[in-house]
């Protein structure tokens, strides 16, 4: 058979395709079944209630509410510290050696498993500063994972401002400080921003990190101080799953879809930010 | 004709980025009040010049410099703070870049940067700055419409009003009019005329004509040299250095 480039082109593209659609297949699966098993169980009761029965009965309000703290315990060390830097590595820090140290450091950093996380925060925060497993430790913990994801967002996101908004603004005599804070950070919120979401539901999604830092199997009153353990909704998933035996099918899937929601809510808002922030963008 | 008074001195000037010798002892006066041209083609050093004026080079980590320039007597890299510097001495690029924000809020960029909160105070710095740089019949009526929603010569006299409202006694001008129409370049260069009274003004210009309009003496540079700076009249018509002849009269740059 003659060779025909027509031909095998249009092979090449089915092919191209094919692997683009098997990439979204997974995904409306996982989404469908979960949503399909777990409808069924959720109601205003599960959301809002201690779980009864060993975990049997009842709801997930405690591992709601422990997600809900971590993620916050988590911003409040990550949020400052990846931006800071960030700020600092763009803005001031000189090309030299320690910079370039600390920008591999990042990279490496996000590449770290997320269960060398956890076991770090047990060895530092839990036993080293005796902590103990508390929202404390747990944050800390989180707080370390997610900084390279807000620093490395948040870099983007200064980088992107012309530097031409820069220069314009020291030759009207303001100081780099004043440059930063009202000709680049105002143009880079929303990159920022996106960024911390995206920390976010990364946080409120991981189970390593805060299996030997924080999570609580079972809890029956809530958290009353940082230093307590708390339930939290990927490790309930895991324990009801594992651990406890006979529990119903739409409670377990229930859970993951009550997860599922707030973390997919996350990232569908800094797609939501991002791209409003493009359409505004004009340079 | 010109005030015979130093305004800005050079000596010895070099500068370098990395090892690219941008500038090579370049030694310039500029006096109180005139219009200073600076031509030459491109990679001449003529705009690093320029920007080394208002120390905007130093925002280069591979820039590197030796001699001295100073204005009115004063060491610019030792007596005056670089904040200080720029608020004296003002700059308009060559492409107009209004900053994201309104009209209003761009020419007050630079007074609210170095505190001036009175709303009174600053309308009126907005009425006077667009004013003298023709742009405030055209724009009095939507003061808070963004800059960049402005045409292209708009902003360009935008930018000019919002340098002149940090009040500087020194204007420096990169290239304004590279991407203007003929009208919004004559309206730029009718304010540079009328400014004559109140600032100091250097103007880098790939346009020949233009320098040979609106300066008082105009400076050739080539590869990084002072060829030669003379009355303008005298370099357009008799230049010293036949380079000089040879680039404005087109046969290279």
């Amino acid at each position: 058979m003659k060779y025909n480039p027509y031909q095998s082109e249009k092979i090449a593209f089915r092919l191209l395709f094919f692997a683009t659609v098997l990439v979204i297949l997974p995904v409306i699966l996982i989404v469908f079944i979960i949503i399909q098993k777990g409808i069924s169980a959720i109601s205003w009761e599960f959301l809002s209630t201690m779980p009864k029965m060993g975990m049997r009965e009842g709801g997930i309000f405690p591992a709601i509410l422990g997600t809900v703290y971590l993620v916050t315990g988590t911003l409040i060390f990550a949020l400052p510290l990846g931006v800071l830097s960030a700020i600092y590595l763009t803005e001031y820090a000189k090309d030299n050696l320690l910079t370039r140290l600390v920008k591999l450091a990042i990279i490496n950093l996000a590449g770290v498993p997320s269960v060398v996380y956890g076991l770090f925060g047990l060895g530092i925060f839990v036993m080293f500063f005796k902590f103990g497993a508390s929202i404390l430790a747990g944050s800390l913990t989180l707080a370390i994972m997610v900084v390279p994801i807000i620093i490395t967002t948040s870099k983007e996101a200064l980088d992107s401002v012309p530097r031409s908004f820069r220069e314009v603004s020291l030759s009207l005599g303001a100081s780099k400080w004043q440059t930063i804070r009202y000709s680049v950070l105002p143009h880079a919120l929303p990159g920022i921003l996106t960024g911390i979401i995206l920390a976010i539901s990364r946080a409120a999604g991981e189970t390593a990190p805060i299996l030997f830092t924080v999570a609580a199997f079972f809890i029956p009153k809530l958290p009353q101080s940082i230093f307590d353990q708390v339930m939290a909704l990927p490790y309930h998933l895991y324990v009801m799953s594992t651990q406890v035996p006979n529990v119903a099918e739409n409670i377990r899937y229930g859970t993951a879809l009550v997860l599922l929601v707030m973390v997919l809510s996350m990232n569908f808002i800094a797609i939501i930010v991002r791209s409003k922030f493009r359409k505004k963008k004009k340079w | 004709m010109v005030d015979q008074n130093l305004k800005i001195k050079a000596e010895n000037l070099s500068i370098w980025f990395d090892k690219i010798h941008s500038l090579k002892s370049v030694n310039m006066e500029v006096f109180s009040n005139e219009i200073l041209g600076v031509i030459g083609p491109a990679n001449s050093g003529k705009s690093t010049f320029l920007r080394s004026l208002n120390r905007l080079n130093d925002l280069d980590p591979k820039f590197k410099i030796q001699g001295h320039i100073s204005i009115e007597g004063k060491d610019i890299y030792r007596d005056i703070e670089a904040g200080h510097l720029r608020k004296r001495v003002g700059m308009v690029f060559a492409l107009p870049i209004p900053l994201p924000l309104s009209i209003f809020e761009n020419v007050v960029y630079g007074p609210r940067r170095h505190g001036i909160k009175d709303k009174k105070r600053l309308e009126n710095i907005v009425e006077t700055t667009l004013k003298e740089a023709y742009l405030w019949d055209e724009v009095k009526d939507r003061l808070n419409n963004p800059g960049m929603s402005l045409s292209g010569g708009q902003q360009q006299r935008l930018c000019l009003a919002r340098t002149l409202a940090v009040e500087p006694d020194i204007i420096l001008y990169d290239e304004p009019c590279s991407g203007l129409d003929p009208i919004s370049t004559a309206k730029i260069e009718e304010a540079m005329l009328k400014f004559k009274q109140k600032y100091t003004q250097i103007l880098v210009t790939n346009n020949t004509k233009q320098a040979a309009r609106v300066s008082d003496r105009t400076a050739f540079f080539l590869m990084g040299e002072l060829i030669e700076v003379d009355k303008t009249q005298k370099i357009f018509t008799n230049p010293a250095h036949p380079k000089t002849n040879d680039y404005i009269s087109g046969r290279f740059g």
